[in-house]
């Protein structure tokens, strides 16, 4: 399985010179890296290419590095029926150059890159309609960013004298508090005793 | 055994004795009706034993709780049993069990479909999510409780309640009705 994805990996990597950057096998899945403005070309090139035909995307989804230059990746996952292979392409983007828009090659792209968009703030040219596709109307801010807070901004409550739902900012009666002091993204911001961080302190 | 010997002979409350009078001479009328095949009862009675009997509860499932919500009203437990019938339309109904999580762009629409709903109407919370935002509390998108936004007569707790625990909640409601219930709109 490994040597068939590695083979079409080199196979991918030869054809498209000058568009893809790398490709990587990795827990039996392979990873194309490719250059963002190219991604039409990478694209129809999975598809109709005898060796892959890559006819049915999956998923378009993004990932936030904030530490990176160019912070987003823009994920393309798909499938070939015919060669019974997945393929996952990589392109990179910031909050303003705008990724093109795969719609004329896939059509289901339509949405996948609407909710790229709504989650990330990933711009998509020549995208016929880019709204917000998930989160609420009029709602700012793009929410799996690394930067945005947990529990948002607004929160909502039904106001008797206006008679209606009413939008105000967040007010929490308990303070979100995070157990996991092991996790590498986020430990806890207080030391909880007989922890890791407690005793070590303690000892040293 | 203990409260029974604290409470002694005031243990039957004020308001029951008020509202079942078993006074000689109702019960002499009451008698002398159901020979000839009437029965005597207060208005209040009648009116809340119709009304619990035939609650016509609205259909709001929003996430898993939905499944169990299904499944009260299934053969196996059969809301219907208690004249608890789903309705597929505000219009028609007097109960709303919100079942799931009431997230922020929802809140409108939900509020909407009650403003719709005839009184004397009800709302029963199910689960976690309805009662107070559960698993998603501090989610920037869903809303801390339904009691935001309408008011709650019945929470059922659980993640998710069990049929059992939804058929309770109902019980629970339709005492509710047989205490407090009138004739007034």
């Amino acid at each position: 399985m490994d040597e068939s994805l590695k083979e079409l990996g080199e196979h991918i990597a030869a054809s498209l010179e000058n568009e893809v950057t790398g490709t990587d096998v990795a827990f039996g899945e392979l990873t194309v890296m490719a250059r963002a403005e190219q991604i039409k070309k990478v694209l129809k090139f999975l598809r109709d290419d005898p060796a892959c035909r890559f006819s049915t995307l999956i998923d378009v989804c993004g990932a936030d590095y904030p530490g990176r230059a160019k912070r987003f990746d823009v994920v393309y996952h798909l499938l070939s029926l015919h060669q019974n292979q997945r393929v996952r392409v990589k392109v990179r983007a910031d909050e303003e150059t705008p990724v093109p828009s795969v719609i004329d090659i896939f059509p289901s792209a339509n949405w996948y890159e609407r909710e790229t968009f709504d989650m990330y703030g990933v711009m998509f040219s020549d995208h016929p309609d880019l709204r917000r596709l998930l989160t609420d109307y009029g709602f700012t801010g793009h929410p799996l960013r690394k930067d945005f807070p947990l529990t948002g901004y607004v929160e909502v409550r039904y106001d008797e004298e206006q008679k209606r739902v009413v939008y105000e900012p967040v007010q929490l009666t308990q303070e979100f508090r995070n157990f996991d002091t092991l996790s590498p993204w986020e430990g806890a911001k207080y030391i909880l005793p007989n922890e890791d961080g407690a005793d070590s302190e303690a000892e040293s | 055994m203990g409260v029974n010997d604290q409470t002694g002979g005031a243990a039957v409350p004020q308001n029951l004795v008020h509202a079942r009078p078993d006074d000689p001479f109702t019960s002499m009328v009451s008698d002398g009706l159901a020979d000839h095949g009437y029965v005597l009862a207060r208005a209040d009675d009648l009116i809340t034993w119709a009304r619990t009997g035939s609650l016509m509860w609205l259909t709001f499932g929003l996430a898993c709780c939905a499944m169990e919500m299904m499944q009260a009203a299934m053969p196996r437990y059969d809301m219907e049993r208690f004249g608890f019938a789903p309705r597929g339309t505000p219009r028609h109904s007097d109960v709303i069990i919100v079942a799931g999580t009431l997230t922020n762009k929802m809140a409108p629409a939900i509020r909407k479909i009650y403003d719709q709903m005839p009184e004397p109407r009800y709302v029963i919370s199910m689960g976690s999510c309805a009662n107070g935002g559960g698993y998603y509390h501090y989610s920037y998108s869903v809303v801390r409780g339904v009691d935001r936004i309408l008011p709650v007569d019945v929470y059922v707790p659980g993640c998710p309640p069990t049929a059992e625990a939804l058929l309770y909640g109902i019980m629970q409601l339709q005492k509710r009705i047989r205490r407090t219930g009138s004739i007034k709109r």
